[in-house]
């Protein structure tokens, strides 16, 4: 007999193996082995691929951080141009709504005829009350014609140069305004001062005053045209032995934050200087 | 040149006299940045044309004021001459100095305005007119003198270059 080589009895017995393993296989019989295998093959595989992208994560965030804040200061700056932007609309919406309010009240009010003006400037002396304005005689504004807002009555012109003019407000020390209280049917004069309150003075005695109570122009003088509403009383000082009754007044007008003004064009001053008596 | 600086310089000093400086109030004052600018103008030791500024100021303030044009000239013109003053006899600090006629300067001034006006029959009691007007006045122009003094000494500077160097 002839003796079987120990390499051909080797291959002999791995081939035997290996279709036996296959029979089994195709039988049904490695399932919960291949299972198992199988699940640690992926598993392994998802922590490989896991670790690979964190570490490819982490070699490409300088690169990522530096375009983030090149957006980031993209961003920024858009939004500071929209804040901007939204500034300019909020003020244009302010000068709208002022200059709607100051149409309405020229339409109330047609007997008037109005040029409508920009607050550019204040006098510089602290003395002085006035205000300063983008039209003057170019745009035939003339001393004494009277200013006013929505609200009710500013001053009146002071003098004017071709593109501008000063207007002395009410509230100037040195003005007076003849003016009518609505409710008692009186007649007073309104003065400033020097810290720009208003008062009344020359009210008479027999009257009665009281808190709240309209004040307007009279028309007397020839110096404003009557019924411009000017403010209102908020408290009365009467002394039996003084002539007169004074009293306080809370004006419309804002006179630290007026912006734009009316200047009524068709009222022509009367000076009536000439005909006071000289003694 | 020096002349000819002074229009733009002091125009465009007007302009933020009234557009702004006139709407900050403390009490009823203001800052006046025409006298400070030639307050720091005359306390340059260089400088020559301190009292054409001081007139040209003057005039400017007089057209656009409603006081009396002449009180803004006399009033510039005496603070450029105290400025004068006290560069050439008093004092080597500047900032002292420019303290001290800011300080003479503004009483100079609000009490030239309070005494015409009160001439020509304005209302103004004195006591409120110190205490809500001439003193807050002050002490604004004393705050604004340095950065007014420092921009102007940097202007004259280079303004007269060789000045400096010598």
């Amino acid at each position: 007999m002839k003796k079987i080589s120990p390499r051909t009895l080797q291959t002999a017995i791995i081939v035997l193996v290996a279709v036996g393993v296959v029979v089994l296989a195709l039988g049904g019989y490695f399932q919960t082995a291949s299972s198992w295998f199988g699940g640690l093959i992926v598993d392994s595989q998802t922590w490989i691929s896991n670790r690979y992208l964190a570490m490819v994560d982490f070699l490409t965030f300088p690169r990522d951080l530096a375009s983030l804040r090149q957006r980031n200061a993209e961003l920024e700056a858009e939004v500071a141009r929209l804040q901007t932007q939204i500034i300019e609309l909020e003020q244009q919406v302010t000068e709208t709504e002022i200059l709607s309010a100051l149409v309405d009240f020229a339409r109330a009010n047609p007997e008037n005829t109005y040029k409508a003006a920009t607050v550019i400037g204040r006098d510089p002396s602290p003395f002085l009350n006035y205000v300063i304005i983008n039209i003057g005689a170019n745009d035939g504004i003339l001393p004494g014609m009277p200013v006013v807002t929505q609200q009710g009555l500013v001053g009146q012109v002071d003098a004017v140069v071709g593109e501008a003019a000063r207007v002395i407000m009410i509230n100037d020390p040195a003005s007076a305004v003849n003016v009518r209280l609505q409710k008692a049917n009186t007649e007073a004069m309104l003065v400033g001062s020097l810290t720009g309150d208003l008062s009344l003075d020359m009210i008479s005695q027999d009257a009665i005053i009281e808190p709240g109570d309209v004040i307007l122009t009279s028309g007397l003088g020839g110096g404003y045209p009557p019924n411009i509403l000017v403010g209102q009383v908020v408290s009365v000082r009467k002394l039996d032995y003084e002539l007169f009754q004074q009293a306080s007044v809370q004006p419309v007008v804002n006179f630290s934050q007026v912006q734009f003004v009316l200047v009524i064009t068709n009222f022509k001053p009367v000076d009536i200087k000439p005909l006071l008596p000289t003694r | 040149m020096a002349i000819l600086l002074s229009v733009p310089v002091l125009g465009i000093t007007l302009v933020l006299q009234t557009a702004i400086a006139g709407r900050i109030h403390l009490l009823s004052g203001t800052f006046d940045l025409i006298l400070l600018v030639l307050a720091a103008w005359a306390l340059q030791e260089q400088v020559k044309a301190a009292w054409v500024w001081a007139v040209l100021g003057g005039l400017m303030v007089g057209i656009v004021s409603g006081l009396p044009w002449y009180v803004s000239l006399f009033g510039y013109l005496v603070v450029v001459g105290v400025g004068r003053l006290l560069t050439r006899r008093v004092w080597q600090a500047p900032l002292l100095a420019m303290f001290s006629i800011t300080f003479m300067g503004s009483l100079i001034m609000g009490t030239l305005s309070l005494m015409i006006l009160r001439f020509f029959g304005d209302p103004l009691p004195m006591g409120e007119s110190y205490s809500l007007v001439i003193l807050p006045s002050i002490l604004l122009n004393l705050l604004a003198s340095i950065p007014v003094f420092w921009i102007v000494r940097d202007m004259a500077r280079r303004l007269y270059p060789a000045a400096v160097e010598a």
